[in-house]
């Protein structure tokens, strides 16, 4: 089991994000200061519209910053161009969505294996959905998945690249408790075997307990952040 | 306005480009319908007008020569309305310095009066007065000089040259369509009608109380074969070579044929837009209606019935059909227009009314709404069925299977991106089968624009290349002894003289008979060769006759069957030879024989009745001269200016047929392969914008949008050759006559011409789409649920 190290994965210093709808300006994220470390599990824990999703969006190079310095490595992701990003999520940046988002024409093991094709030292497919305890089930398409397996698919596919920074968006948002659990140990068991950051979004203060730390966002600031020093095990949280 | 009006409005203004595309669509077929029908309906009725008002004859039959007591016998053959005797003859026209020989057909008026049958139609001037030296000269060739009443012209009537002056520029039924025997389209410049006093041509021709001509008006209980035979039996003595009925008179069933043509076009084009506008509205709708399922929910919740909410999604198909409706009228209203003043140069009426009729328009929106209905029928269905409870959840995850590729073991040739195109593919094999075929009938109408060059080409190949090498054909006033040939040969610049003979004929095989003419022709001939279907060169044989292929489907004839020859001049010898061969020809229809041996079965010694000539061009003004002062000369052909003409009719034709044909094919392609990618688009943007996160470049996003495109397109491509070379096959099978027949001929740049044209249509649309993919906002792609 690894513990977080004192490197720096991500940088972020005075991050502000301003949304314009017609007339209405919205403040996502109004001077956000961020370090994450090598290997932590951070949960990111706010209620909606708090910032959280658009904080995790700037950290993953979706969406760059109105304002502020964010750095991942010796890469500045304020700074960078489209393709720059794109290069950036490619090789370092694994994602997992509330909603799974596969690939519904793919195979369990194709949707690994459209990241792995193009990554440089990625996992095999098959040992990424191991991983997940999906060996079985890698030739079937994601029709024939329950909501859970399709959320270890899409963790499979995000950790198969062996990504800096594994970035989760509600992973469990769209599970009942006893799948979401499961899907959670799945990412417990990578960060620690794997050393992966990871970074997971959630409204659900239960999920925190699983945390190195614990970022609190409300109204697009950082309200506290909580250092558990004993991280609960997955399976022991429950909804 | 309602609210449900306000979503349809607002849907199409979103829906636009795809709307639009379908317009452009629908358009093409309405324009094309209203092109054809409206020019047929005004054509016909143009026609009938004329023949109406100017009495058209019903029967005409030419002979030798016969008394003018004869005359009333004629009016006596039962079923006769009114018989008319006149007098008509060829003779070599000159016209201010046109070099080029110019053959004209003479035809008599009774003395300073019309005709009681084919009543001319004065466009200027008059009638030639009793006594005068005056003809009425017919339009076309009236423009083609530039002349007026009031000019001059010099004709060679029977070797006398004679000054005439224009008294009236005129039009008659009987020639709508001027053309002269043995080609294709109307030269203008060398072929006139000239209609003059009886008297004077019955001097000119020493056929002073005599007739060469008679022509009928029929009773309405006529039965006109009989009458036919019984006028051939009356005229057989005289020289008659056999009576025709208005079916078989030249400009009439040239007419006919091009109303077939245009009956054609309106069958063919109208079906492929229209079915394929049926088509990209189901597709549509059917994707429209997927992604609204939530909100056709919430409209039965609140108590919309399922009839308001099917009547609102037709609505919007009536919508867009009626922008199609909209263009397509105006489109077919001006290329209607411009296909008017086309025939308008091609068939002489006194006028040619275009007008697109309320019965042609309402014809065209009926069939069009009904296509339209019909394609999106079962889209609307699933609307009106769903209940609404269904309608709030969402739609079942689409199930995918391996392909059959990856079924046979070959998965390991595909990347995941070309699974998922092919998947996708797999998936609804119907739509992709149906978008394949769109694609491909872009290109068979791409195609289809193109094959008449082709074929002109291939025919222009044949018949001049291939078959008649000559410079000049002289025709002879009477048969003449072989050594005019020399003399003929002794003119300067002469290289080569081949004598030759036609003979009207009538060809029986069992009960089957057709008139045509029976070419003597030099054995060894060089200037005028016949080809047999292979396109090798034949013999004209001693023994028996060889006939054009289509003349012997008519007659039901093989090699080798015996073949009655009923010849309808001179001696009027009835035969039997045998068919040794068939001939490829594509203009008219005709027999050959070899010519000592015709003249020896007609019972006739060494003649011909015209020559064929290659002259050193340097020397043809001087033969064209030396020919027209012969008495001997009837008329001269040129075989360069027949080229010319020919080539220069197809290209204002042709060239503006493909212009057209070529708008369509791209809009076809456009719209086919633009409404795929635009529903490729909204069906797999989330799917795109998940694997932009997970690091796919644009172009590797670009592939599988696109690829799918490529796809669509490069399937469609051939089956489109397969498909273009099918409706081209149709379109000379609807066009066969002993007029012409069209060789199925597709040269390689036709292929490649249209596969270039969906391509760039495809590529543009694909372009389009690209630029949407690039827009899309990867975050809120994220976001949203299946």
């Amino acid at each position: 089991m690894s513990a977080p190290s004192a490197e720096i994965v991500f940088h972020a210093r005075g991050l502000r994000k301003i949304y314009r709808l017609g007339e209405v300006e919205v403040r996502a994220l109004d001077g956000v200061d961020l370090d994450l470390y090598r290997g932590e599990l951070v949960v990111l824990l706010g209620p909606s519209g708090s910032g959280k999703s658009t904080l995790l969006n700037i950290l993953g190079g979706l969406d760059p910053p109105t304002a502020g310095i964010v750095r991942c490595g010796d890469r500045d992701l304020a700074a960078a161009g489209e393709a720059e990003l794109t290069e950036f999520r490619r090789f370092m940046v694994g994602f997992v969505f509330q909603f799974y988002n596969l690939i519904p024409s793919l195979t369990a093991l194709e949707n690994v294996a459209i990241v792995t094709e193009i990554a440089d030292d990625p996992l095999s497919p098959a040992e990424a959905l191991a991983l997940v305890g999906l060996a079985q089930r890698r030739d079937h398409f994601p029709a024939q998945l329950s909501g859970g397996e399709q959320q270890r698919v899409a963790i499979a596919r995000a950790i198969a690249k062996r990504p800096r920074v594994l970035l989760c968006d509600e992973p469990t948002g769209a599970l009942d408790s006893k799948t979401g659990v499961a899907v959670l140990e799945v990412l417990e068991r990578i960060n620690r075997q794997v050393g992966t950051t990871t970074v997971l979004i959630t409204h659900n203060a239960d999920i925190a307990r699983m945390a190195h730390r614990v970022i609190h966002l409300s109204d697009g600031r950082i309200g506290k952040i909580e250092v558990n020093e004993i991280p609960c095990p997955a399976r022991e949280l429950h909804w | 306005m309602k609210a449900l009006h306000r979503k349809l409005w607002r849907e199409l203004w979103q829906l636009r480009g795809q709307s639009l595309a379908i317009a452009v669509v629908i358009a093409g077929g309405l324009a094309t319908l209203l092109m054809s029908l409206s020019s047929l309906e005004s054509l016909r009725l143009s026609r009938d007008d004329f023949y109406r008002d100017y009495r058209f004859a019903e029967v005409f039959a030419e002979l030798k020569r016969a008394p003018n007591e004869l005359a009333p016998e004629l009016s006596a053959i039962d079923g006769v309305r009114l018989a008319e005797t006149r007098l008509q003859s060829n003779a070599t026209l000159m016209v201010g310095d046109f070099a080029d020989p110019i053959s004209g057909r003479l035809i008599s008026l009774p003395d300073g009066r019309q005709p009681e049958l084919n009543r001319l139609f004065i466009r200027q001037g008059r009638l030639p007065a009793a006594g005068r030296p005056e003809v009425v000269i017919s339009d076309a060739f009236a423009d083609a000089h530039g002349l007026q009443p009031g000019d001059q012209l010099q004709a060679v009537l029977n070797g006398r040259l004679q000054s005439l002056v224009v008294s009236g520029i005129g039009v008659s039924p009987e020639h709508i369509y001027q053309l002269k025997p043995g080609e294709l389209y109307p030269d203008n410049l060398r072929y006139g009608i000239l209609w003059l006093n009886r008297a004077q041509l019955a001097a000119a021709f020493d056929l002073d109380g005599a007739f060469n001509s008679v022509v009928l008006a029929l009773d309405r209980r006529a039965r006109p074969p009989a009458v036919v035979a019984e006028l051939d039996r009356l005229l057989a003595p005289y020289g008659g070579v056999g009576a025709l009925l208005r079916e078989d008179q030249q400009s009439h069933s040239y007419l006919e044929a091009e109303f077939a043509q245009l009956a054609v076009l309106a069958r063919v084009f109208p079906a492929i837009f229209l079915s394929v506008a049926a088509f990209l509205l189901n597709v549509v709708l059917a994707r429209l209606i997927s992604t609204q399922r939530e909100q056709i929910a919430i409209l039965k919740a609140f108590g919309y019935r399922n009839w308001q909410v099917g009547w609102h999604y037709c609505q919007l198909v009536l919508l867009m059909t009626g922008l199609g409706l909209g263009l397509g009228s105006l489109a077919g209203l001006w290329l209607g227009e411009g296909l008017a003043v086309v025939y308008a140069e091609f068939f002489r009426f006194p006028r040619l009314d275009y007008h697109l009729s309320w019965q042609v328009l309402l014809l065209g929106a009926a069939v069009t709404g009904a296509a339209a209905l019909l394609g999106t029928l079962s889209a609307v269905r699933r609307a009106v069925l769903l209940p609404p409870a269904e309608a709030m959840r969402p739609e079942i995850p689409a199930a995918y299977r391996p392909t059959v590729i990856e079924r046979l073991g070959w998965q390991g040739l595909l990347s995941q991106p070309s699974r998922m195109i092919l998947r996708n593919f797999e998936r609804r094999p119907g739509k992709a089968l149906l978008s394949v075929i769109g694609v491909a009938l872009a290109c068979a109408i791409m195609m289809m624009g193109n094959f008449w060059q082709d074929a002109a080409d291939y025919m222009i190949d044949v018949e001049f290349g291939l078959a008649q090498r000559y410079d000049l054909a002289v025709n002879f006033n009477e048969l003449a002894p072989q050594r005019v040939l020399h003399e003929l040969q002794a003119l300067p610049g002469v290289t080569a003289v081949e004598g030759q003979r036609a003979v009207p004929v009538r060809l029986r095989h069992g009960h089957r008979s057709f008139r045509t003419v029976l070419h003597g022709l030099e054995a060894d001939g060089r200037l005028r060769r016949v080809l047999d279907t292979e396109l090798a060169i034949l013999s004209p044989p001693t023994h028996g006759l060889v006939l054009t292929d289509y003349l012997a489907e008519i007659l039901v004839l093989e090699v080798g069957d015996t073949v009655r020859v009923e010849s309808l001049e001179g001696r009027r010898r009835v035969l039997e030879l045998p068919v040794t061969g068939l001939v490829q020809e594509h203009i008219g229809v005709a027999a050959y024989q070899e010519i000592s041996a015709m003249n020896r079965h007609l019972g006739d010694g060494d003649v011909v009745g015209g020559a064929l000539l290659q002259v050193s061009p340097a020397q043809w003004p001087e033969v064209n001269r030396r020919l027209r002062e012969s008495p001997l000369v009837a008329g001269v052909g040129q075989r360069l200016a027949a080229i010319t003409n020919f080539q220069e009719t197809m290209a204002e034709t042709v060239l503006a047929f493909s212009f057209i044909t070529s708008l369509l094919a791209g809009s076809i392609a456009f719209g086919i392969v633009y409404n795929s990618a635009r529903i490729a688009l909204s069906e797999r943007s989330r799917e795109l914008a998940s694997l932009r996160v997970l690091g796919l470049r644009q172009r590797e996003t670009d592939y599988i949008l696109l690829g799918e495109l490529a796809l669509l397109t490069a399937l469609g491509i051939p089956l489109g050759w397969l498909l273009g070379r099918l409706f081209c096959w149709y379109m000379t099978l609807g066009l066969r006559s002993d007029l012409y027949r069209v060789p199925l001929v597709l040269e390689t740049s036709t292929y490649a011409l249209a596969a270039l044209v969906v391509a760039v249509a495809a590529l543009i649309s694909g372009l389009i789409v690209r630029r949407l993919l690039h827009r899309i906002d990867l975050v809120a792609a994220l976001k949203a649920a299946e």
